[in-house]
């Protein structure tokens, strides 16, 4: 009960980073492998941010939360304009643009950010006991056993991922921005000949998806920390969720996301951490030859 | 054209043959390391540059052959000469397994097969710690480095080990580039779809040049950890599946002498840039998108394409 709800904070933010994943492949057909290091850069921003401006926790936090999305936004629309445009997004130049993306990002922050990984505080944190059953002589027994506790920030986590997750959904299918997505994710060149400003639809698509991935980070930094090699597990993480979730389909990527965590921690439980990764890496390789189109995918587009 | 292509390949073995009695000691093994490197770099290139085929996890060949070979040593108790055929074979086995399983996918999920097996490779080596000593890795003693009677631990014997396997990798790719099979490669390269129609079977040809360029690569791994005496997992890690390919596209994809060039330009680059920074991925990261920008064909590319219209 415990691992799973500590699973549904993680599964929530993994989600959030992949959706981000998805979103940039679905539109751009573009896999973006410096994806990772937005996510790191949204921690160290909310370290950052939060650090600068002292106050009660809340504060900073409050404005991580906006100021660090939008600066990793802001970034990868500018890395989008200046590099990415530029190779015309040929699917094999842009992995190898991006992962030098991936090393500047990485290197950069090393040098001005350090090799320490550093907390940020959250908001609210009070502890909720969570209770247990138990059969016993007496009966049915309700207990609130200490250790078995959840806190309020980690469930503000999920409802916060929740929120954002339909926010995208609704982003996509009910504006006008969403429809000129589709558009272009649909038919790049009809979309073109329609009068859509498709190289400013990619350049607002790779902010979206990196903004995420920025979010995410703010959101798990209370939970974890910030570190400059941070970005290596969420990116090999959001490739797993994606590529079960079918490449560019927003659900099954957050139906994935749910199960891979789940299935990590029960995993886990049998097997040594190294060997369940092993195992999740050679499962997503496998599925990736023998079912391309993802578990979750219908036929292929 | 041969005789012209001869001369400049065989040109250059000989200057580095001649280099190796004029150079100070720090650039004469670094030289030594370049070289074994550049084999490395001229084995992707067969998959890369020839064939079209990005891989993003030729690491799990290097870290096969030099694992195998290592392991073999350490506790098969073999001598160097069978632990290379080791390494070797590793590398073969791997290969073909890899081949015929990653090659059922294309374009980018080919990319991110390999590297995920690369990945899965990895942490593998992490894994069976009990053996393979994980991060901290081991060191093959520099009484047990000679092959046939020659002592490899001393820099003279080094240089010309690491001289001696770069030309036969040099060979082997012009052989191959001028052979039947290696042009079917350029074909499918070039395109897939008409090669097929033509009547060749593309899947064996691809896997022929999986298994080639693998083999070639452990072939490498496993000089490296016999000449420089020391087998880690960081050789097995996404890095050095991504430094071939960025030396061969620095260099020039599809060209015989362009890993060699991009080899020798990187490693002082950043052995230049260490000197300054601790953050040299940086000039790695800078390169590579200034690359795919400007370069795209890199160095012998664009002498390829500027000047010498011959050059192979």
């Amino acid at each position: 009960m415990l691992a799973t709800l500590e699973g549904a904070v993680t599964a929530a933010v993994l989600a959030l980073t992949a959706v981000g994943l998805s979103l940039v492949f679905g539109v751009m057909r573009v896999v973006n492998v410096a994806h990772g290091e937005f996510f790191m850069l949204g921690a160290v921003l909310a370290w950052w941010v939060a650090h600068l401006a002292g106050g009660h926790a809340a504060v900073g936090f409050g404005l991580a939360l906006v100021v660090a999305p939008v600066l990793v936004g802001l970034i990868a629309a500018l890395a989008d304009v200046a590099v990415l445009k530029r190779v015309g997004y040929d699917p094999e130049r842009t992995i190898v643009a991006t992962i030098g993306i991936l090393y500047i990002i990485q290197q950069v922050t090393l040098m001005t950010y350090g090799p320490d990984a550093r907390p940020v505080e959250p908001p609210f944190n009070t502890r909720i006991p969570l209770p247990w059953f138990e059969f016993t002589d007496q009966g049915f027994a309700l207990y609130w056993p200490w250790g078995l506790s959840t806190t309020s920030y980690k469930l503000a986590v999920i409802g916060a991922s929740g929120v954002v997750l339909l926010t995208v959904r609704l982003l996509m299918t009910r504006t006008r921005i969403g429809l000129l997505m589709r558009a272009t994710q649909l038919d790049r060149e009809t979309a073109l000949a329609f009068g859509i400003p498709v190289d400013r639809v990619y350049a607002v698509v790779f902010a979206i998806g990196a903004g995420l991935a920025a979010l995410a980070a703010v959101l798990i930094v209370p939970i974890s920390q910030a570190h400059y090699l941070m970005g290596g597990d969420p990116l090999l993480l959001s490739f797993i969720v994606v590529i079960i979730g079918g490449l560019g389909s927003l659900p099954g990527t957050v139906v994935a996301a749910i199960l891979i965590r789940l299935s990590d921690g029960i995993i886990s439980v049998f097997f040594s951490p190294t060997l369940a990764k092993i195992l999740a890496t050679l499962l997503v390789a496998l599925v990736l030859v023998f079912r391309p189109q993802g578990l979750f995918g219908g036929a292929r587009a | 054209m041969i005789s012209r292509s001869l001369a400049l390949h065989g040109g250059l073995i000989a200057l580095l043959c001649v280099l190796q009695f004029v150079l100070p000691a720090y650039h004469h093994g670094n030289l030594a390391r370049i070289m074994v490197l550049a084999t490395y770099a001229g084995a992707y290139n067969i998959m890369f540059g020839y064939t079209g085929l990005l891989s993003l996890g030729h690491a799990l060949f290097f870290a096969a052959g030099m694992y195998g070979m290592g392991l073999a040593m350490q506790h098969g108790g073999l001598s160097p000469a069978p632990a290379m055929a080791v390494g070797l074979l590793a590398g073969l086995a791997v290969s073909a397994v890899l081949g015929v399983l990653a090659l059922r996918t294309a374009g980018v999920a080919f990319m991110i097969v390999t590297l995920m097996f690369a990945q899965a490779g990895y942490l593998a080596i992490l894994y069976f710690g009990n053996w393979t000593r994980g991060d901290e890795g081991f060191v093959i003693q520099q009484a047990e480095r000679a092959l046939a009677g020659i002592d490899l631990s001393d820099p003279t014997n080094r240089y010309f080990a690491a001289l001696v396997l770069f030309a036969l990798g040099m060979g082997l790719t012009l052989r191959l580039v001028r052979s039947r099979f290696g042009r079917v490669l350029v074909a499918i390269r070039e395109n897939e779809e008409r090669t097929r129609m033509l009547g060749y079977d593309v899947f064996a040809h691809k896997l022929g040049a999986v298994i080639l360029s693998g083999t070639l690569s452990a072939v490498a791994g496993a000089a490296y950890g016999l000449l420089f005496g020391y087998v880690g997992a960081t050789f097995g890690a996404v890095q050095y599946s991504i430094f071939p390919l960025l030396w061969v596209l620095l260099g020039g994809a599809g060209t015989v002498i362009g890993p060699f060039l991009g080899t020798l330009f990187m490693f002082y680059l950043i052995d230049l840039s260490s000197g300054i920074t601790s953050a040299y991925m940086l000039v790695a990261g800078v390169a590579l998108v200034l690359l795919t920008l400007f370069a795209p064909q890199g160095l012998a590319g664009e002498i390829r394409a500027r000047l010498w219209r011959w050059l192979p």
